[in-house]
């Protein structure tokens, strides 16, 4: 037999031209995770009825000579954190647990029109707060190239997923980093789209003025292909900017040649020297295909981390007061109603949720919002001027994606400072609204991927792509 | 082990006001728990006051939208049953919730 095809744009000429079908992809994807994930633990849920059914109706439209959407029978997880419809979605909380939304995500939608199959919901940190999927109350995601090491996160359970062949793309959702870290981690493909390209409606919010979707891939060309499927304006979300959705695949193999590359003189410090050294040899591929590399400053970024621990949690404080007992999830039984309220919200979120739920409230707390949540917001205005600046210079901005390889577990959970680092490269895009991604580029320490992110200004994904093609072809030779 | 007081942005008794504020039933063990981890976070904060942000303008918005209106017509919402269906108690069409203030 010959081999299946593995990446979504190859799954999806197949199946559309009928010399595969989309059930024997499944299957195929089926047999990854009976194998491995009971050690790797990607998923909080695995929908395999509603997969075969699925590739089975786009089997028999194929059969039937009828059009199939873009990604028709590619395997696709779902971040748990996005609604499906009659289906339990989680965000890996006890508060959650057993919910199954009345409606499905924007993007949920626009997948399935794809004819793309989901196979599960993916494990996170409870809310997508975290950097190693410790925090799930589900137990944590098992990085699939080092079982003694974290997956990244808060998406870590859709890298795990597509890091480990369980499914052929994924989705995640970023808010300081939790797609590209995980990405970088597990050795995958991780974009943070421009705020606003991709809808947020059936996101459940966690800081709504960060939060984006994106996926994750094998390949570049695959995260162009599922990021246009599922980017454009969507009513429901009055956030979604109003613009036709650009032709990304087509920039994925067009070169940089001509291209300025910028490079951050005033890096915040503190990545690994083999992390260091692969983002050298990155400048230098790219340098080799025909850009300029050009040195910009961003001095207000070593701020951004500061900025975003307590823009994220004052939002993620009022976000999550509508977990209170009454609509949905879980209720602890009192005999009066703030009694109620308290014991549901102590018994149902675990301690990194309660953490960031009262850093939250403090800052926007009399007295305190000017000198915390006030700041924070001018500080961010800062950065976001940094990078206006830079990108009158340059077309796109390299750095590492993660200060580090994948860690130990247990390494930085009771450290809330040191786990918050992690995101030290990432933040400033989500702050500044700007897309940015990870492609895996070389090895680093214990031989194990470094993730290498290409930053661009806001609806810059055109030369992202671009800058990130060439990355990917360079890093080819480096195998 | 706990931090020196002196280096705390936070006491334990805005621990337990903030506690209260977000609605969280928080044991002694955990105040003294989050007191330390919360004025740890806020520690990095002093950094930002050897900033001049007197004349920056908070950013409010990651991409620049106003004025997002839609058409004023009738549209289908969620179906009723099914959003009772998933809360943890309703009656009669509505959500149904312990004694307030002491009514029965």
């Amino acid at each position: 037999m010959a081999s299946l095809p593995t990446t979504a744009s190859d799954i999806a000429a197949a199946v559309a031209s009928g010399s595969v079908t989309a059930s024997l992809v499944l299957e195929h994807h089926l047999a990854a995770i009976t194998a491995r994930e009971s050690d790797v633990h990607a998923f909080n849920l695995i929908t395999i009825e509603n997969a075969r059914q699925h590739a089975a109706r786009i089997d028999a439209d194929v059969a039937a000579g009828k059009s199939v959407g873009a990604l028709a029978g590619v395997p696709l997880a779902l971040k748990d954190n996005m609604c499906t419809r009659g289906i339990e979605t989680t965000c890996s909380s006890r508060i959650l647990q057993g919910w199954k939304p009345p409606y499905d995500a924007t993007v949920v939608q626009r997948l399935r029109d794809a004819g793309a199959i989901t196979v599960g919901k993916t494990n996170l940190d409870e809310f997508a707060m975290g950097s190693s999927t410790e925090n799930s109350a589900f137990g944590p995601t098992k990085n699939p190239l080092d079982l003694s090491r974290v997956p990244g996160g808060s998406s870590g359970g859709s890298a795990a997923a597509v890091a480990a062949g369980f499914s052929a793309v994924s989705l995640g959702s970023d808010t300081g980093g939790s797609i590209r870290q995980p990405a970088a981690l597990c050795g995958v493909v991780g974009v943070k789209p421009t705020y606003g390209l991709v809808s947020r409606y059936g996101l459940v919010a966690f800081a709504s003025s960060l939060d984006q979707i994106g996926p994750f891939a094998n390949t570049v060309y695959d995260a162009a292909l599922v990021t246009e499927v599922i980017a454009g304006h969507d009513p429901k979300d009055s956030t979604s900017i109003p613009q036709p959705v650009p032709d990304l695949r087509s920039a994925v193999g067009k070169g940089v040649a001509g291209m300025r590359i910028g490079r951050i003189t005033d890096l915040p410090v503190g990545a690994e020297p083999e992390v260091l050294q692969r983002l050298d040899d990155a400048f230098q591929a790219l340098a080799a295909a025909g850009a300029e590399i050009v040195d910009v400053t961003l001095p207000s970024i070593e701020y951004a981390l500061t900025a975003y621990y307590l823009i994220a949690p004052a939002e993620a404080s009022s976000n999550l007061a509508r977990y209170d007992g009454v609509r949905y999830g879980l209720r602890a039984e009192a005999s009066e109603v703030n009694a109620m309220y308290g014991a549901t919200r102590s018994a149902g979120f675990g301690d990194e949720v309660k953490r960031r739920i009262m850093l939250g409230t403090y800052a926007l707390s009399a007295g305190y919002f000017d000198a915390y949540y006030g700041k924070a917001l001018k500080v961010r205005r800062l950065i976001a001027d940094d990078f206006d600046r830079a990108y009158t210079q340059v077309d796109a901005i390299l750095t590492p994606t993660s200060p580090m390889v994948a860690f130990e577990f247990g390494d930085k959970v009771e450290d809330p400072m040191a786990m918050y680092l992690c995101d030290i490269y990432t933040i400033p895009s989500n702050l500044a609204g700007h897309p940015a991604m990870s492609l895996p580029f070389g090895r680093g320490a214990h031989e194990l991927p470094v993730g290498i992110q290409v930053m661009a200004p806001a609806l810059g994904e055109v030369p992202m792509f671009r800058v990130a093609g060439a990355l990917e072809n360079a890093a080819r030779g480096l195998a | 082990m706990t931090s020196s007081p002196s280096n705390s942005s936070i006491t334990s008794a805005e621990v337990i006001k903030v506690a209260r504020l977000a609605r969280l039933d928080i044991d002694a063990a955990q105040v003294e728990h989050f007191t330390e981890q919360l004025a740890k976070v806020l520690g990095h904060f002093t950094d930002v006051d050897a900033l001049d942000l007197s004349d920056v303008q908070p950013m409010t918005q990651a991409y620049p939208l106003a004025n997002i209106l839609r058409q004023d017509v009738e549209q289908p919402c969620l179906d009723r049953d099914e959003v009772l269906a998933a809360a943890p108690q309703a009656q009669d069409g509505r959500f149904r919730v312990p004694t307030i203030n002491g009514e029965a």
